[in-house]
């Protein structure tokens, strides 16, 4: 199988700064669960910034192919059309603009791009419909502006359905269990597991090792001081939890 | 909308069939001389033929006029304006517009094009000389006839002079006096034209009076003077202006607007103001300088405004509501919007006189570039108005490093049992904003819109349908550019 993602020699900074990626090579698979770990400040946000082209963040040697083109050059909107979702660890408000409304203007880019045609309101609705099973989102969540009001578990779940809605090729799910309580965590690991699909990869950033206890991946990365210091099974998670980060971390 | 359309290709077509039989060749070219002084005043009067007391009214507040300053207590740069180096009147000159929109600036179809203006229409906007026989066609007529079915009255303000001078008489200056400010009593002493409404006792207007005739209303002119009047329980709904953006040779705008809602009646007056707001360095734009006033003349009457402002290098304006009858409800819905260099002074006053009176204020103001937005509101609660009650919530939106947003709301109250509310804030457009729309694949300016929209989502959904669709892209257009 091709990959999907392939991460070469990855260098990257805050524009100006110093570099926070220091050398990551990272290759994905369609149809993979690929969790990154690490401790604070190993540069997992960073690494998540770069792979969905968010502004001020700069690549400084090697290169980040997906679907076997250099992602480099292309903006976070071109990136998002052709199948990349971030579903970010702090979900941002947009007053006055209904959840509903930005959702279908989101989907509707996307579909464009993939040469479908633009739902209109009722089809849309009827595709909401048929998603909203997969989480347990009520209407009302709909109908509120984008994340404004939302509790910490709405936030991560109505990140989720826009997943759902979205169907990225790649998703990466950005310190996802972060802020949720355990029934909230459970919702959200269902949501997730229900969009694995063979044509999809999911890239889980985490800090904890809770989150792979409800979505199982199919590899563990350890990220420290921005490079992949270890990989293997989902059994290097526990080994992790037991034995902590110091050890990999001062082997980098 | 395609009665519309189709007048307006007619209206075209009967252009062009006029110049090729040489209609417009016995067009008399008359204009003033630059100039103010008296004897532009009576010129003005005796060419529009009114009658003694209507130029007797014009001379008077010539004579205020010259007695007044410019007001200099707005918080705007305003290079001096020479009042006598202007033109005061000049008849129609037919022709001198483009003749067909491939003379057009292509600038300007593009903008049309991007804000879905239909196709007909935007040869009437880019100035292609169609009107002379736009009050000839049937369509208008019709429409005419409508509202005439229902005792309507909807002409230029010219025609009631002419036709209703007793209507005209009674209510003329009676919410804005000729010397009320110094742009209002030059409004009077020269104004040009503009509209007339009167709707009798009990009737609602069977449409949005103005939605047909935009077009005209466009090229009303530097001093233009609007009269409205809602009789007892009769509604109106009426809509100034256009979204396109409006070609005019006037660097001057000073109109004057009057609403009268007597007991029980109700006048919702909408506004999309995108007049030419010079270039990116600030060089030419309009001087939008309007006094806009109603009165809530009799019990239970209420009166609201919605305005847009997109457009004017220079916008000073304070849509106001007098709340004369007890139970009476003044309402005023603003989005303003600066960009590049940009400046806008523009509020509301609420003055409470009767007794439960109410009112609501909500204003968006939004900053990009250099522009510089103040939101000036006055609420004012008198002796009499028991248990007056105000509601404001200010609100500003910045984007970019170099603009401004000021709000300076005056309150006060000379009642123990007012209720006044006053909530403000003011929010930039994060870069973490842009990233989350961005990031679920929107472009930067759609996510721009998006956000924009939002904010002004309160003043939007005061818009008629159909403005509302188009003011939406405008406030996109209006800030293109400005991120990034």
């Amino acid at each position: 199988m091709t990959n999907l993602l392939t991460i070469e020699n990855l260098h990257a900074r805050i524009s100006g700064g110093r570099d926070i990626l220091k050398g990551i090579d990272l290759t994905v698979k369609a149809g993979e669960v690929h969790a990154i770990m690490g401790p604070n400040g190993a540069g997992k946000s960073t690494l998540s910034s770069v792979l969905a082209g968010k502004p001020g963040y700069e690549v400084t040697v090697g290169s980040v192919l997906y679907q076997g083109n250099e992602l480099q050059g292309l903006g976070p909107d071109e990136r998002a059309r052709e199948g990349i979702f971030l579903a970010f660890q702090y979900p941002v408000e947009i007053p006055g603009v209904n959840n509903m409304y930005f959702l279908r203007a989101a989907l509707n880019a996307v579909r464009k791009q993939r040469g479908e045609a633009e739902l209109d309101a009722a089809q849309f609705m009827k595709a909401v419909k048929a998603k909203l099973s997969l989480l347990d989102i009520s209407d009302d969540l709909l109908k509120r502006p984008v994340n404004v009001g939302f509790s910490g578990g709405e936030k991560k779940r109505n990140e989720i359905f826009q997943m759902a809605m979205l169907e990225p090729k790649l998703a990466i799910l950005d310190e996802t269990d972060s802020g949720l309580d355990i029934d909230a965590l459970r919702a959200v690991a269902n949501g997730v597991n229900r969009l694995r699909d063979p044509g999809r990869a999911i890239v889980m950033i985490t800090h904890y090792q809770r989150l792979l206890d409800y979505i199982e991946p199919d590899f563990v990365h350890v990220l420290a001081d921005g490079k992949i210091v270890a990989s293997g099974d989902k059994t290097l998670a526990t080994d992790l939890e037991a034995r902590g980060y110091a050890h990999l971390a001062s082997a980098a | 909308m395609s009665a519309n359309l189709d007048t307006v290709e007619t209206v075209i077509s009967a252009g062009e069939e006029g110049y090729k039989y040489g209609f417009v060749t016995d067009i008399e070219v008359d204009e003033l001389p630059p100039g103010l002084n008296e004897d532009t005043v009576r010129f003005i009067s005796a060419k529009k033929q009114e009658p003694a007391w209507l130029l007797e009214w014009r001379l008077k507040a010539f004579r205020r006029w010259q007695t007044l300053e410019a007001p200099d207590w707005a918080k705007l740069n305003i290079a001096p304006i020479d009042y006598q180096a202007s033109t005061y009147y000049s008849a129609p000159k037919a022709g001198s517009g483009p003749k067909s929109l491939d003379e057009v600036d292509p600038e300007l179809l593009k903008t049309y094009e991007k804000l879905g203006i239909p196709l007909g229409e935007r040869a009437a906007l880019a100035g292609i000389a169609v009107d002379a026989v736009f009050d000839s066609v049937s369509v208008a007529t019709t429409f005419k006839g409508t509202l005439a079915a229902q005792g309507i009255i909807f002409c230029s303000f010219g025609e009631a002079v002419r036709e209703h001078p007793e209507l005209v008489q009674k209510y003329l200056g009676s919410v804005v006096p000729p010397g009320d400010n110094f742009f209002s009593a030059l409004n009077c002493a020269v104004f040009s034209d503009g509209s007339f409404a009167y709707i009798p006792p009990g009737v609602r207007c069977p449409m949005e009076l103005s939605t047909y005739f935009r077009i005209n209303a466009a090229k009303s002119g530097q001093f233009e003077r609007t009269l409205i009047i809602a009789d007892k329980n009769a509604y109106v709904s009426y809509l100034e202006g256009c979204t396109a953006p409006q070609r005019d040779e006037n660097q001057l705008h000073a109109a004057v607007v009057e609403l009268i809602a007597l007991e029980g009646a109700e006048i919702k007056y909408s506004t999309v103001q995108n007049w030419y707001p010079g270039d990116a360095e600030g060089k030419g734009g309009i001087y939008n300088f309007v006094t806009k006033r109603g009165a809530c003349r009799g019990d239970n009457a209420k009166i609201s405004w919605t305005q847009v402002e997109t457009g004017s290098a220079i916008t000073w304006k304070y849509p106001s509501c007098l709340l004369e009858g007890d139970n009476s409800v003044g309402e005023f819905y603003s989005v303003a919007i600066t960009n590049n260099l940009q400046q806008a002074d523009t509020g509301t006053k609420m003055i409470h006189l009767g007794r439960n009176t109410r009112s609501t204020i909500i204003s968006k103001g939004i900053s990009a570039g250099r522009g510089q937005n103040t939101y000036r509101g006055a609420v004012k609660i008198m002796p009499k108005a028991e248990n007056a009650r105000n509601y404001t919530q200010c609100d500003s939106l910045l984007i970019g490093k170099s603009c401004g947003a000021h709000a300076i709301p005056y309150i006060d109250s000379r009642n123990p049992t007012a209720r006044i509310e006053h909530e403000a804030t003011a929010s930039k457009v994060s870069d973490e904003q842009m990233f989350y729309c961005q990031q679920r694949g929107l472009t930067q300016e759609d996510a721009l819109s998006l956000i924009i929209n939002g904010f002004c989502k309160e003043v939007l959904k005061e818009l008629p349908m159909e403005f509302a669709v188009e003011a939406q892209k405008l406030l996109a257009l209006s800030l293109e550019g400005s991120v990034g």
